[in-house]
């Protein structure tokens, strides 16, 4: 196949990935969108088997087929079985191995440079390494935290901020020296010094700021799959990087946008955080938690409900249950929302998923800007596994740490009914003052249990 | 025009499409947009059977190889997961 037709089909690809993200603006053409993109990549890795760069084909031929069998017998079934509770951490690791492979390829790349390169070619090469070693660590650790095999609060130690400049420093110094004068040796350090700052760099972002990291990261392998197109010559690899570059940025501003913090805020925070001046006071105030049967006649009566999803419920897997008290809701001619704040959950658009799952129709699925002005005719806010994301400290308490993100004002609604485990703070720790509200009725237990509950009252009225 | 200027026009031109057609992807959808750009960033097996298909042996085709098993599992693994996503993103009947 001759480079001409080998680019041409490459642009054809590249075209499909457009097309693919594309369709997601809506969600009537995002699966036909989905599909095109996927048979983009499937006719990208079919023609490079008949590319033949200085005539002669590829070598090794039977261990690649090889490999890539290993690689399909690994990622379907782990794609088919996943549950979408569980959608965060696959997304993270399958970031984490695209980061991985980009920064294997770059590795491999370097050793054959050699002497002709062009300087911007071994730069692009050594800042594949650096981003995809990055990626690859920090992505794995974010998968560690989101599988709950280690803890996912902040994770920090004294001087760790330093250990952190420091490993930055020398991941610099070391780059302008394989830059400079190269060495197998040195770029073996680089790689290491690079998965290292990836782990210390996820460690201290706590569970509630992962959907910032993801986004972050996604964009990160983006770009090394862009840099390494530089470095092969390679179209489809430039396009393909950098589409996701983008749509990585973008949604790591919106992310850090809807937390009502910089990135660097985000990223660092945990560092410089202060002890919150709320915690001294431990006084015991009174709150009012309701049976489910009070829940059920409050929401009975209601003209309309706004339901607002949180991590909790993802944790309870009670989607479906709480679909099938909306429904209940709808039947008995009552006008039923889902309020989704931009950050709830652990990756961008997790509810929305989630919900999905649950068969709830996407018309229902209102974002924050347009569900807020609503809130004041709404008669009952009920809040499922969600707490800062409805806490009007955002607001009201300057020195606060969720101080200035955007939240859903269900303070504004006639009633609100709290699901909730316990009353331990949100992720952020700080007090929810709505929790002592008179209009808040608190309902402690799982949230599946309880809403099973709540289902069978409303049945029973 | 020398080729990697080509190649730095395709990338800065690709910046913009990129950023106009993600702008433009609806908030429901953020989570299909990370694994479908995921997917896309799978297409490193490309670059990764390029090497492996160029290494004469040694550590270069061991990296090669375990940088093909990766990206084979990022990006079947992405649009599969993709898929079943969107599959149930349905609206009223």
């Amino acid at each position: 196949m001759s480079r001409n037709l080998y680019d041409l089909l490459g642009l054809l690809s590249s075209v499909a990935f457009i097309l693919a993200l594309k369709g997601l603006s809506s969600p009537k053409g995002a699966r036909r969108g989905n599909l095109i993109g996927a048979a983009g990549a499937g006719i990208a890795t079919f023609i490079v088997f008949f590319y033949k760069p200085e005539g002669e084909g590829l070598k090794n031929l039977p261990l690649i087929l090889v490999a890539l069998l290993i690689g399909v017998a690994f990622g379907v079934p782990a794609a088919r079985m996943v549950q979408m509770t569980q959608m965060p951490q696959m997304v993270a690791l399958f970031n984490g191995v695209g980061g991985g492979a980009a920064a294997l390829v770059a590795i491999v790349e370097y050793l054959n440079l050699g002497e002709s390169a062009s300087t911007l070619a071994v730069i692009a090469t050594v800042f594949t390494v650096i981003v995809g070693c990055i990626s690859f660590s920090g992505s794995v650790v974010t998968f560690l935290k989101l599988q709950e095999l280690m803890t996912t609060r902040p994770v920090i130690f004294p001087g760790g901020r330093f250990v952190i400049a420091g490993t930055l420093v020398g991941i610099l110094v070391n780059a302008g020296f394989v830059i400079g004068q190269g060495g197998n040796a040195l770029l073996e350090l680089l790689a290491v010094l690079s998965l290292l700052f990836g782990v210390l760099f996820v460690l201290p972002v706590g569970g509630a700021d992962v959907p910032i990291v993801i986004s972050l990261l996604n964009a990160f392998t983006g770009l090394t799959v862009a840099a390494s197109g530089y470095v092969l010559e390679n179209i489809l690899l430039i396009v393909a990087g950098t589409l996701v570059g983008a749509s990585g940025t973008i949604l790591t501003r919106l992310m850090a946008a809807a937390m009502g913090r910089s990135l660097f805020g985000t990223l660092f925070g945990a560092f410089t955080a202060k002890a919150t001046a709320s915690s001294g006071e431990q006084e015991v105030r009174p709150v009012r938690s309701g049976s489910p049967d009070d829940v059920a006649i409050l929401l009975n009566y209601a003209r309309r409900v706004v339901i607002v999803p949180g991590y909790g419920l993802a944790v309870a897997q009670a989607q479906h249950t709480i679909r099938e008290m909306a429904d209940l809701l709808t039947a008995k001619g009552i006008d039923v929302a889902y309020g989704i704040h931009p950050v709830a959950g652990r990756m961008p658009g997790h509810m929305n998923v989630l919900l999905a799952e649950a068969n709830v129709p996407y018309e229902q699925l209102v974002e924050m800007e347009e569900i807020n002005p609503t809130f004041p005719q709404t008669d009952v806010a009920l809040v499922v596994g969600a707490n800062d994301v409805v806490n009007p400290a955002a607001k009201t308490t300057p020195g606060a740490p969720i101080y200035g993100m955007p939240i859903l004002d269900v303070d504004q609604a006639a009633n609100i009914i709290f699901l909730k485990r316990s009353m331990r703070p949100g992720f952020a720790g700080i007090e929810n003052e709505l929790l002592y509200d008179p209009k808040t009725t608190l309902l402690f237990g799982d949230a599946k249990a309880s809403l099973t509950k709540v289902v069978s009252a409303l049945k029973a009225l | 025009m020398s080729n990697g200027l080509a190649l730095l026009a395709i990338f800065t031109l690709a910046v913009f499409v990129g950023f106009e057609v993600v702008s433009k992807v609806s908030t429901t959808l953020h989570t299909p947009l990370m694994s479908g750009a995921n997917a896309i960033h799978g297409i490193i097996l490309v670059g990764a059977i390029l090497v492996a298909g160029g290494a004469d042996g040694g550590l270069e085709l061991i990296l090669g190889l375990i940088a093909v098993v990766l990206a084979t599992v990022n990006m079947i693994g992405g649009f599969v997961v993709t898929d079943r996503m969107l599959e149930m993103f349905k609206g009223k009947k």
